[in-house]
């Protein structure tokens, strides 16, 4: 068991936006309110997975909202706290842990600050391994898990309870509450045993969120190269070094959908590559050739500093490293792959594992 | 033939030059006062003989003097900070600042029910009596300057006008600087940004003063400009509201000004000051935006700022160990009695540049017995970091440019490894020629709700306002170009509904009688 503190929480934000994968979310207002409650409540205690009892009950806990709208309408740490209070009363449970939905971007953190609050420890683990647009696109779909009973709570006082038939189901429903509330709401939601979420969960996922933002760190104090230190901790693969020349982002039913041009510097100067990105990045087209695909991860880092560039701010003029970093086994067996690979977001390509590019 | 004036005020020195055109005619160096001043007085006495004040056009000034009161944590008010949202926050403003200066502007913060939906709909309605009972707790705190900032004031700046209303009513000694007037979209950056504001008002209403008195003293009649953060430039009545907007104006002027000097519009700028060389890249005659959030003085801000890289070596950094260790401690203004040249006893940058083959700067004697080797170990290690940190700025791999200005440029002459570096006449008071060509400038930064219009509309229409804001500021309407153009969807949200959109556009003034009435 580890302690999550201030240091720790620092990290762990650095790391997820890498993991965020170009979505998920910028997490310092997530950060930020985590670090009040460690500072209120104390460190929050971070259990591996597989230390947790078959018995035990464990919640995601996640936001749902807007990015772009919680730089504006920041989160509160009372819609946290009180919504899984809510929780258990709507199911008569008593959770003995949470856990983030996803470890990439904002949703990383805030469950600490349930966590604190509340007194439990967060588990080791996330339905993702990244981050994903939609909340049924997590790993405990795969296996039959229901996203409901869940709440969702926001500034306002308002509290929904949710049973759907089906976790796309929960993903509508959520969704028009969400924007109903003015985009800024917090759920506990895959209420599920220790068991199941052995089963699973991506094991880890917190303490490489962790890693990766120690090792980025640690290279800008050593002057060498972010995303060669990123590379060669996480078994990533460099697949292209460039500069951005063209941006062409649109909406499309709330999505942030879009393209990102860049010319190649360096070794691969003359060669083209194109970022396709819906929030999160998702597949990387090397002078035409397609050299990786969600599930598996893609992120756009600022070539010196290593700063991880999430789609929505990326732009012209930008010198970046594009890296692509396995993803979860869970997510590379044909039911993973269907439930997040690049046909299920309407590409017509086939999953591409990372691995086999080669330059 | 209309002359411009430059001047540039830094921490150290305080330089002045007068243009022709892109002709320098005079140009002089003098130390800065505390009062601001006194170091502009001596300037412009020193280039003025000689000159019909009759013929000057314009007066453009530029300052690093708020930001250096924000690093300093000096001469700044204690400041109220209310913010319009959902009570209890947990957020609060001042949240992520350093403790030194927390000490200074202090904890006066607020909350009270009020805001706005992304949509431009009210988040909450205004608590009109519970402002009015925290202006009574301000009053009684004896706080003076107030920050006020609202949920999407972006989008809606009702509530937050309304709020400054009924402060004003109730606070009638108080100065309210309102967020939507200070930054863009981002709370607590916006909200940081405008407590900072909040917070250089006093000063900048006695800085200010004193330059209008001494532009006038000298007979000068011509009008007064202030550099802001973009290279573009303001009045000193609207720099009097917001003197936030010349803290980056530092970087900004010295880029533009080694683009004017030297002819080129790409390349890098090494800024050799007395402590450090400041490195960044110029594109299209601007320097090259910052792509992370910015910390200013260890403040989270949203401003785009040249992105600048800081290398603890300047013309009074200390030598030591026979030549192999170089700064990073710098006798930093006190060069000009301490270093060797200069009759003191410390080696510094300066010495063994001059040792090495540079212009001489004091005098050479008193470097003439310093070893060969010694020079040699020393211009080394400044070389090798030096051209690092000219890579890690360049933005292409090949050749580029090189371009040296600020008081130490001439150092650069005798280090190895910078072959081809380009010292432009004058690249000492680079940062007053580049105040001298501030360009005009308007930006939109703003979310639209898009009620049936397409996103290429709204990006259109906001390019078109920000083209007639900069042609209102005094821009050439035929040379107007926009710099920075984005419309960014807010995410997560179907159908469309927002889209946050930036604009930029710059151009130069049109002439000098298009300073005079445009501004």
């Amino acid at each position: 068991m580890l302690l999550i503190d201030e240091a720790a929480l620092d990290d762990i934000t650095l790391g997820s936006t890498v993991l965020g994968a170009g979505g998920g979310g910028d997490p310092y207002v997530g950060m930020l309110l985590a670090r009040d409650a460690i500072r209120r409540f104390g460190p929050v205690p971070l259990v591996p997975l597989d230390e947790i009892a078959d018995d035990a009950n464990i919640v995601f806990i996640a936001g749902m909202g807007a990015p772009g709208v919680l730089i504006e309408k920041l989160p509160r740490a009372a819609e946290y706290e009180r919504v899984l209070r809510e929780l258990e009363r709507f199911t008569g449970i008593t959770f003995d842990y949470v856990c983030p939905a996803e470890a990439g971007g904002l949703n990383a953190v805030t469950p600490f600050a349930t966590a604190a609050a509340a007194g439990v420890p967060v588990v080791d683990a996330d339905g993702m391994g990244r981050a994903f647009p939609h909340l049924e696109m997590v790993t405990p779909t795969l296996y039959g898990g229901s996203a409901t009973p869940m709440v969702m709570v926001d500034e306002h006082g308002n509290n929904m309870y949710l049973t759907t038939e089906a976790n796309p189901w929960a993903e509508s429903y959520a969704r028009a509450a969400a924007v109903a509330s003015g985009a800024n709401t917090a759920m506990a939601l895959y209420p599920m045993t220790g068991a199941q979420a052995k089963e699973r969960l991506v094991r880890g996922a917190l303490t490489v969120a962790a890693e990766i933002g120690r090792t980025i760190k640690q290279a800008r104090v050593d002057h060498v190269s972010p995303v060669d230190a990123v590379l060669e901790n996480q078994n990533g693969v460099l697949l292209f070094r460039g500069k951005v020349e063209q941006v062409e982002r649109r909406n499309e039913g709330g999505w942030t959908i879009g393209t990102a041009n860049l010319s190649g510097l360096d070794e691969d100067r003359g060669l083209s590559f194109v970022l396709h990105f819906q929030n999160e990045n998702l597949v990387a087209e090397r002078d035409g050739a397609i050299v990786a695909t969600t599930p598996d991860l893609i992120m756009a880092m600022e070539l010196d500093s290593g700063q991880p560039i999430p789609a929505e701010e990326i732009r012209y003029g930008y010198r970046v490293a594009v890296i692509g970093l396995p993803s979860d086994p869970h997510w590379r067996t044909p039911a993973g792959i269907d439930l997040s690979g690049p046909r299920r977001f309407g590409y017509d390509w086939d999953f591409v594992p990372v691995e086999g590019f080669r330059r | 033939m209309p002359l411009r004036i430059g001047i540039d005020v830094g921490g150290t020195n305080t330089d002045a030059v007068v243009l022709n055109g892109r002709h320098v005619v005079a140009a002089t160096k003098a130390t800065t006062t505390p009062d601001v001043t006194g170091g502009i007085l001596r300037a412009l006495t020193d280039v003025l003989p000689g000159i019909d004040v009759a013929e000057i056009s314009s007066v453009f000034i530029g300052t690093t003097h708020f930001i250096n009161a924000i690093a300093q944590a000096r001469d700044l008010e204690p400041v109220a900070a209310v913010r319009l949202a959902t009570p209890p926050q947990s957020l609060l403003p001042m949240i992520d600042w350093p403790e030194r200066l927390l000490g200074v502007v202090g904890d006066h913060f607020y909350v009270v029910a009020g805001g706005a939906q992304f949509d431009g709909s009210l988040l909450n309605e205004l608590d009109e009596d519970g402002l009015r009972g925290v202006a009574a707790t301000i009053a009684a705190a004896g706080v003076r300057q107030v920050a006020l900032s609202s949920v999407f004031s972006s989008v809606n700046p009702e509530p937050e006008i309304r709020a400054a209303e009924i402060l004003r009513e109730e606070l009638p000694g108080a100065r309210i600087t309102r967020s939507a007037l200070v930054g863009r979209v981002g709370l607590l950056e916006r909200e940081n940004a405008t407590i900072l504001n909040a917070s250089l008002l006093g000063l900048a209403e006695r800085v200010i003063d004193g330059l209008e008195r001494v532009v006038e003293s000298l007979g000068i009649r011509a009008p007064i400009l202030l550099s802001q953060n973009d290279g573009t430039v303001m009045t000193l009545d609207r720099a009097r509201e917001f003197p936030i907007f010349t803290i980056a104006s530092g970087p900004t002027n010295s880029m533009r000004g080694a683009a004017l000097l030297s002819g080129y519009d790409h390349g890098v700028v090494v800024d050799v000051g007395g402590t450090t060389s400041d490195i960044g890249m110029l594109q299209h005659g601007f320097p090259r935006e910052s792509t992370v959030a910015m910390s200013l003085a260890g403040i989270r801000s949203n401003f785009r700022i040249p992105d600048v890289l800081s290398l603890a070596l300047g013309g009074g950094t200390v030598i030591g160990d026979g030549g192999g260790r170089v700064g990073p401690e710098s006798v930093g203004y006190r060069i000009a009695a301490e270093a060797l040249v200069f009759g003191g006893g410390t080696m510094t940058f300066t010495d063994i540049a001059v040792a090495g083959g540079a212009a001489p700067i004091g005098d050479a004697n008193g470097v003439a017995g310093l070893p060969n080797d010694l020079v040699t170990r020393a211009l080394g290690v400044a070389g090798e970091r030096l051209v690092a940190a000219i890579e890690r700025a360049k933005l292409t791999s090949g050749d580029v440019p090189v371009i040296a200005v600020g008081g130490g440029a001439a150092l650069l002459a005798a280090v190895p490894g910078l072959d081809g570096i380009i010292i432009p006449d004058h690249a000492g008071v680079a940062n007053a020629v580049g105040a001298a060509f501030a360009e005009a400038g308007g930006e939109i930064d703003r979310v639209y709700k898009l009620s049936g219009r397409t996103r290429a509309e709204v990006l259109e229409s906001a390019m078109a306002e920000a083209r007639g804001l900069a042609i209102g500021a005094g821009a050439d309407p035929s040379d107007v170009r926009i710099i920075d153009a984005e419309d960014i969807p807010l995410t997560h949200l179907p159908g469309g509904l927002a889209v946050h959109v930036r604009v930029k556009a710059v151009g130069p003034f049109l002439s000098p009688v298009a300073i005079l009435e445009g501004i």
